[in-house]
């Protein structure tokens, strides 16, 4: 062995690469490939991220990112391997939507409380800066005083100049219009002025933002107003009526001297308790849950909803399951003739896109003119969505229609799991078929099924598609203020008082605290169920 | 093996800096392009008034076609976070709610007041101020079926006898739903004097409610009758509205300028609504316009295409093509006007009253039509009652 070719050296250190450096083999440059890839997607949304100054995305996905890289580069964290993508995918799309929507419920954020409170301030002295009436308009060019050194860095106030009077009167923010001499003037139009240049429209369109917020006052007296522009063409007189004080942060009306200070509804308000209409977001505690449960004016149509939610969601799982079930053993007989077919065909309505079929039956249902009512029933008038009973039992029904397929094709497969043995055992001992059915089968298929009954109790709980395609909430209930009807089931609600759905103002603060006392629901309901199911297991 | 790491570690930031290098992260000048939000109506007629700004400027603009119903919100929630268009098409009821919350900048008219339907300015105007460029403007009217009677009506009782002369299925249509339909319901309503809102001095709106009192009880016992006699009913949807009278099975319709293109094969006139009670039937006159983001880098460039683009004789005839609204300046509607029906609807709603762009209304849009339909459907024991126990709910959330 003192011999050793170059050949066998070179195996003998593939080898060791391959044994001690596991990751150098083809499979780690495939790793590094997708690494790769995965990292140039995280740098990006990082970047994006600091230019978007969304310092809390950055932060997270930073940390995901380093994650990544050392789970999947070092040899310590097998497990964490497997764990990981799921693990990520749970943070962003569950646990930060939840903390997200927790973090609006806290907050006034909705019509009126959009922005930050300078926002509000910046708006409201622009909403109330008004053209003085009856001023006339000017042509107007946009001038930068030249420095002393002559150079144009543009650091210096932008100003105006204009023609009143046949006089050209120049100006900037600090310095009020006065006489220019010896400017020179087309028409209404100033073309130049010495000690200023004047700005061409490329240059003008370069600094639009600043000249639309310049405002170069008339005189030394604010009452005079100001001159803006909203094109760079023309000018007009503008009169403040409410001026911004950022150190104070407070807003003083011109003209009677009211001042206007922020309050903690996130408003300005006058001490006398009028408030400015623009707000801004702020921090409210446990306000919107307690609007949105303990109000008078929602308080009793929220707990009639509730109840109605329950028995909505409880009452899709237990009929859809029985019919799926029934279809599903009814299908299994041998004797039947063409249960291929009419498994097919007992499928279709999974088929159909939910809200599609919902909209479907709202028609067909219809009073005077559903086919339900006009074929079906030989003309009848029965208001089978305007009555509130009718239309709950409606609603039960036309979902019972569109879940039982997927009831039906779980319970099919289920089924097959039972061993015949047991069943005919249970013949020989003298059990019907009823019997058999409620002491054997049912029992055996509740073992592969609960966790799906849940699944689909959670999300009839939160059926919007349906009830809002279908009766809209709808019949209004009366004698209530909230504008809720007899099928509204929680979401449906929220979005309803929280005024998203008609273009009212719109309280997402309100929207969000409600989601997250369903989210609560469903999740205790959720628990106490898969607590419970774990006692089925035992069955086997 | 712990060097191993790093090199790896690095080879892999390596080729993710450099595959994102193309990207770039520099700002780009987003002060020389526009980006504008319309709905498919819009989007043509938009395009072609933009070639000829972009031709005269040299700026890009961005056409995106929205869904009508999602810009309101939309714009709302986008604008605040700089993602927003600089300039969306919208309608005046919305105003209040955008004002509101400051997502828009007034606009100085200018020229414009001249040049403009008054209504359509009136209808954008707010606290003072005007807050839109209007495009065009949409009222109901009566649409008349010519081939079934000649007949035009003056009252409500007219038509119901000139329709039942004729043994019409529907003596006269007029759209509600299960929960009313309170913007077609208006015109009913103003004949006896229940406007929604007190008016100040200048006509804009107050968040008053008038609909009370003596003339809404009178409205409300009309609406009783009405329901009792089958000629008005909640099931008679807008889809059913338009189909029975496409198929002529009524000779009157109310409606607006939208159910033109349904009835292209029958031969109709547009004349005003006729009035149930001893005032006129005055619709509300909804105006559609250009709005102007407070956020926009642009504001000097979004003006300019907003004023002197979109306002433009041209661009107004070339929407009104695309969308069969009459258009807001004044020498483009008397192009519209060559058609008699839009004419028709002109006219009528040259009397109407603007939409209230203020905020409170969609507090009133929530329980208002519920009221129309419960009464109608006669599941109210005393209309008088019930309309004055709406109104006053309305007015406890206005107050709120």
């Amino acid at each position: 062995m003192t011999e050793r070719s170059p050949t066998t050296e070179g195996t003998a250190v593939r080898q060791t690469a391959g044994t001690s450096h596991a990751g150098y083999g083809r499979g780690f440059w495939v790793k590094l490939a997708v690494m790769a890839v995965i990292n140039a997607v995280g740098v990006m949304i990082i970047l994006s991220a600091a230019q978007a100054q969304s310092w809390g995305i950055l932060a997270g996905m930073a940390v995901l990112l380093v994650a990544a890289d050392w789970v999947y580069f070092s040899r310590r964290a097998l497990p964490l391997k497997y764990i990981l993508p799921g693990f990520a995918f749970l943070l962003v799309y569950q646990v930060f939507v939840v903390l997200y929507t927790a973090g609006i419920a806290f907050t006034n954020y909705g019509t009126g409380h959009i922005g930050s409170q300078q926002d509000a301030a910046d708006q409201l002295v622009a909403q109330n800066e008004q053209r003085v009436e009856g001023s006339e308009s000017y042509p107007v060019a946009v001038v930068l005083p030249e420095g002393e050194d002559g150079g144009l860095l543009g650091e210096e106030e932008l100003g105006f100049a204009v023609v009143v009077d046949s006089d050209v009167l120049v100006g900037t923010a600090e310095q009020p219009l006065r006489p220019a001499e010896g400017a020179e003037v087309d028409g209404d139009q100033v073309t130049s002025v010495p000690g200023y240049q004047v700005l061409d429209r490329e240059e003008v369109l370069d600094r639009q933002t600043e000249i639309a917020e310049l405002r170069v006052p008339f005189g030394e007296d604010e009452a005079e107003g100001a001159l803006l522009t909203q094109d760079g063409r023309t000018a007009h007189v503008y009169e403040q009526t409410l001026v911004y004080d950022e150190e104070a942060e407070t807003l003083t009306h011109v003209e009677d001297g009211t001042v206007y200070s922020p309050t903690e509804e996130g408003l300005f308000a006058a001490e006398d308790g009028t408030e400015l209409a623009v707000g801004w977001r702020v921090f409210v505690g446990f306000d919107n849950f307690v609007t949105g449960i303990a109000d008078t004016q929602t308080a009793g149509p929220f707990f009639e909803v509730l109840a109605w939610t329950f028995v909505f969601a409880l009452a899709s799982v237990v009929l859809t399951y029985l019919v799926g079930m029934f279809l599903a053993i009814a299908f299994q007989h041998e004797r039947l003739r063409g249960r291929r077919i009419y498994r097919v065909l007992v499928i279709l309505p999974y088929a159909f896109p939910g809200f599609l079929s919902a909209l479907l039956f709202a028609g067909m249902l219809n009073e005077r003119f559903g086919f339900i009512n006009e074929v079906l029933l030989g003309g009848a008038s029965i208001p089978w969505l305007t009555d509130p009973w009718l239309a709950k039992l409606s609603v039960i029904l036309v979902n019972t229609w569109l879940g039982f397929p997927y009831m039906f094709l779980v319970c099919m497969g289920a089924l097959q799991s039972i061993p015949k043995d047991t069943l005919e055992a249970a013949s020989i001992d003298g059990a019907g078929a009823l019997r058999r059915w409620w002491s054997v089968t049912l029992p055996m298929l509740m073992v592969p099924t609960a966790p799906l009954l849940i699944a689909t109790f959670a999300f009839n709980f939160n059926n919007f598609n349906l009830v809002y395609m279908l009766t809209g909430g709808g019949p209004r209930m009366e004698g209530v203020e909230a504008p809720v009807g007899h099928t509204d089931i929680l979401i449906t609600m929220v979005f309803k008082i929280s005024g998203l759905a008609s273009g009212q103002a719109t309280d997402y603060g309100l929207a969000a605290a409600m989601s997250l006392v369903i989210f609560l629901i469903v999740t205790v309901i959720a628990v106490i169920s898969f607590r419970r199911t774990r006692s089925l297991e035992e069955i086997n | 093996m712990q060097r191993g790491i790093v090199a790896a570690s690095a080879a892999a930031a390596l080729l993710a800096l450099s595959s994102c290098a193309g990207d770039g992260v520099a700002l780009e000048d987003q002060s020389r392009s526009l980006t504008v939000w319309v709905d498919d109506d819009r989007q043509e007629p938009v395009t072609r008034a933009v070639e000829q700004f972009t031709a005269d400027t040299g700026v890009e603009v961005e056409i995106v076609l929205r869904n009508y119903e999602e810009i309101r919100n939309d714009f709302i929630s986008q604008v605040p976070t700089g993602e927003g268009p600089d300039i969306t098409v919208g309608a005046n009821d919305w105003l209040g709610e955008l004002a509101l919350n400051g997502v828009i900048s007034p606009i100085e008219p200018g020229e414009m007041t001249e040049e403009m339907e008054p209504v359509s300015l009136e209808a954008f105007t707010y606290e003072g101020q005007i807050w839109a460029v209007p495009y065009a403007i949409e009222n109901l009217a009566l649409i008349r079926n010519t081939e079934m009677t000649d007949v035009t009506p003056e009252t409500w009782d007219e038509a119901v006898e000139v329709g039942e002369e004729l043994d019409a299925d529907y003596p006269i249509l007029l759209q509600m739903d299960t929960e009313g339909d309170p913007y077609n319901m208006y015109p009913m309503q103003t004949s006896f004097g229940a406007e929604v809102f007190e008016r100040t001095e200048d006509g804009s709106y107050e968040p008053q409610m008038a609909m009370g009192g003596e003339p809404g009880a009178e409205f409300a016992e009309w609406l009783q009758t009405q329901g009792e006699a089958g000629v008005l009913d909640t099931t008679v949807t807008f889809d059913i509205a338009q189909e029975a009278f496409a198929n002529g099975e009524s000779p009157y319709l109310i409606s607006g300028p939208w159910a033109l293109p349904e009835v292209e094969h029958l031969d109709v006139a547009v004349e005003p609504i006729p009035r149930p009670g001893d005032q006129e039937a005055v619709p509300f006159v909804g105006a559609q316009g250009f709005y102007i983001s407070s956020q926009t880098e642009s504001p000097l460039l979004a003006t300019e295409l907003v004023t002197d683009y979109l306002a433009s004789h041209e661009a107004q005839v070339s929407m009104f093509e695309a969308g069969g609204r009459t258009p807001a300046l004044l020498s483009a509607a008397e192009v519209a006007a060559e058609d008699p029906r839009m004419d028709g609807f002109a006219q009528v709603g040259a009397e109407g009253l603007p939409m209230p762009g203020i905020p409170e209304m969609a507090i009133v849009f929530d329980y208002w039509g519920v009221a129309h339909a419960q009464i109608v459907d006669g599941r109210s024991q005393d209309p008088a009652v019930t309309w004055e126990q709406t109104v006053d709910t309305i007015q406890s959330q206005l107050d709120d």
